[in-house]
């Protein structure tokens, strides 16, 4: 096994997921598999081998630093669920310890 | 012959000496849709009422005949945001969502007065080879209704395919325009990486996606790309250079071109015969048409999978963090904090194989794991676009199988999440280097399409649709047209 059902719950968490309890054991196996086989990697020799890490190697292209109105601020919140006051409105997050106050 | 049996020049010339109008014809895609939809199930969203109203007005203001495009209809892919008109990606998260601004391809083909049809089905955020990953619908293939139409981009072929539209636009990333064009008998072109603006397109990988073309005919293809090619200042990754007319020299043959065939990619026995069968007597062609053939190797092909699977997997996962739950998308009731809003959300708004690539990609990119998986296939990928400089120092463009089987039957690999990702083996490496490369068809296998790739220099589209166009004037392929019920 490269990875168990405690890792996938880790990583689930660094993900914003979460698994069923009764799905974590099948859903571990299937993503061992998946691990497996792109460790296969391991085969090959890279040793001084710089990664790309883009999809270009001309440069990139950066635009101008000035500000312009492209998207109205009202039409930006039409696909808001909740709102109120101008403002989106969430569920509490004083209540339960995360203000890090 | 039917309207929408025409070219896009046909349609062109049409409007132009008054034979059709803008109208009839995008009357005439509507009524195709719904003799063919219930069997097909290509779009998502129809655009009826604009794509109506846009055609009148293209009829009424004259057509321009310098403007080759102007008053015909093109299907979108649903990842590409469409102002005021759904774009759900196919996934749950998305249901809802309706865009406050059009992805600069959409802004282009308006410009070039193209008329938008609707929204086309695909598997759910562009992840999957069949577009059975849809949250929505099944997408059928028209030569087989009991088979994939291919994927992510499925709805895009299918309905080209099904003559539904002449032309559409897609997205590849891993294989998901040139898969589904193989898997349908089509045209389907992955341009080179930066060619085409990526602004507006629902991000996967932004490494290795495109969008680009599907049509029937390679010509059709072309005038699509010179349509939505350019430099855009809202996508840094977007190429600077000049955009050539892909048109330009499209009829002037392979006369001493020289073909590269990888041999790592006729090599594999697990390929269907009749796949292999029908490139080898397309490089006869090619021959025949004056080219030179000349065996050459990727060596690092086999490493296409696993280090495509860790990159794309990994973008992904930093991509689709966005889909939070907060500013739009799915909103998960009954919560009481904010990271159970984020955490549930995101679980119930997302599919099954959406959440295996973000575990992937999340694994991949986590501590301990970084240098053996991220770094590593950062390198395999170098390796492996040093491997096509090297042969493109050799050859003009190469010739390989666009698949390793013909279409599959519905259900037939959705349970092998394995099975699935191995078989974009053939079209990932491209991605990964950046190339561009064109599907066409080139034969039948078990009565299915066989899909043939060109793949090319960077940014040397037009070598690609000049050999492509050779090919399709040497052969009737493009010509045969799938019989299905509520078809012809």
């Amino acid at each position: 096994m490269a990875i168990n059902e405690e890792t996938v719950k880790h990583v689930a968490k660094l993900a914003k997921l979460e698994f069923k309890e009764e799905d974590i054991h099948d859903f571990t196996e299937e993503i061992d598999k998946i691990i497996q086989m792109v460790e296969q990697l391991e085969d090959l020799d890279t040793q001084g081998v710089e990664g790309t890490f883009h999809g270009i190697t001309h440069h990139s292209v950066v635009r101008k630093d000035e500000s312009k109105l492209e998207i109205d601020r009202e039409e930006l919140f039409k696909n808001v669920k909740t709102k109120q006051d101008g403002f989106i409105k969430v569920p509490a997050i004083m209540d339960n310890g995360e203000s890090g106050a | 012959m039917a309207i929408l049996d025409y070219t896009l020049e046909e349609l062109h010339e049409r409007l132009v000496n008054g034979e059709l109008s803008s109208v009839q014809i995008i009357e005439a895609v509507y009524d195709k849709i719904d003799e063919t939809e219930a069997n097909v199930g290509a779009f998502l969203a129809l655009n009826k009422e604009e794509a109506l109203k846009h055609a009148r007005m293209v009829d009424e203001n004259g057509i321009d005949p310098n403007n080759i495009l102007s008053g015909l209809p093109i299907g979108i892919k649903d990842n590409i945001v469409t102002k005021g008109l759904t774009t759900t990606a196919a996934s749950k998260m998305l249901e809802d969502f309706v865009p406050v601004y059009d992805a600069t391809v959409v802004e282009k083909l308006a410009k070039a007065g193209m008329v938008s049809i609707g929204k086309l089905n695909m598997d759910e955020f562009a992840m999957g080879g069949s577009t059975e990953n849809s949250a929505f619908k099944v997408t059928r293939n028209p030569w087989d209704l009991s088979k994939v139409p291919g994927g992510s981009s499925g709805g895009s072929a299918a309905a080209v395919a099904a003559g539904q539209v002449p032309v559409s636009l897609g997205s590849d990333t891993g294989g998901s325009i040139r898969e589904p064009a193989a898997f349908t008998g089509i045209v389907g072109m992955k341009p080179t990486y930066g060619r085409v603006s990526r602004y507006g397109l629902i991000a996967f990988g932004s490494s290795l996606d495109q969008i680009g073309p599907f049509s029937r005919t390679v010509k059709d293809n072309a005038l699509v790309l010179n349509a939505i090619s350019g430099y855009d200042q809202r996508d840094s990754t977007s190429y600077k250079g000049e955009t050539p007319d892909f048109t330009d020299g499209i009829e002037k043959g392979v006369k001493g071109m020289r073909i590269g065939v990888p041999k790592e990619y006729f090599n594999e026995d697990a390929k269907e015969k009749g796949i292999v069968d029908s490139v080898r007597a397309a490089l006869k062609k090619y021959e025949e048409l004056g080219a030179e053939i000349v065996e050459v190797s990727l060596p690092h092909s086999k490493y296409g999978i696993p280090a495509y699977y860790i990159i794309a997997s990994s973008e992904a996962s930093s991509n689709l963090q966005r889909f939070d739950g907060i500013r739009y998308g799915y909103r998960a009731d009954n919560v009481n904090s904010l990271e159970e809003l984020y955490v549930k959300s995101r679980s119930e708004g997302f599919g099954l194989e959406v959440k295996r690539r973000i575990m992937l990609g999340t694994f991949s990119l986590s501590a301990g794991f970084y240098d053996a998986h991220f770094k590593k296939a950062a390198q395999a990928r170098t390796l492996i676009r040093q491997d096509f400089e090297k042969v493109f120092e050799e050859v003009d463009f190469l010739v390989a199988p666009t698949t390793t089987t013909t279409a599959f039957d519905i259900g037939g690999k959705i349970e092998d999440p394995l099975a699935m990702y191995m078989a974009d083996i053939l079209t990932v490496p491209v991605n990964l280097a950046g190339v561009p490369s064109v599907s066409i068809p080139c034969g039948f296998s078990n009565n299915m399409p066989v899909g043939m790739q060109l793949i090319g220099k960077h940014f040397d589209e037009q070598t690609l649709y000049r050999a492509a166009y050779a090919y399709e004037q040497a052969t009737d392929f493009h010509k045969q047209r799938p019989n299905f019920k509520g078809g012809k």
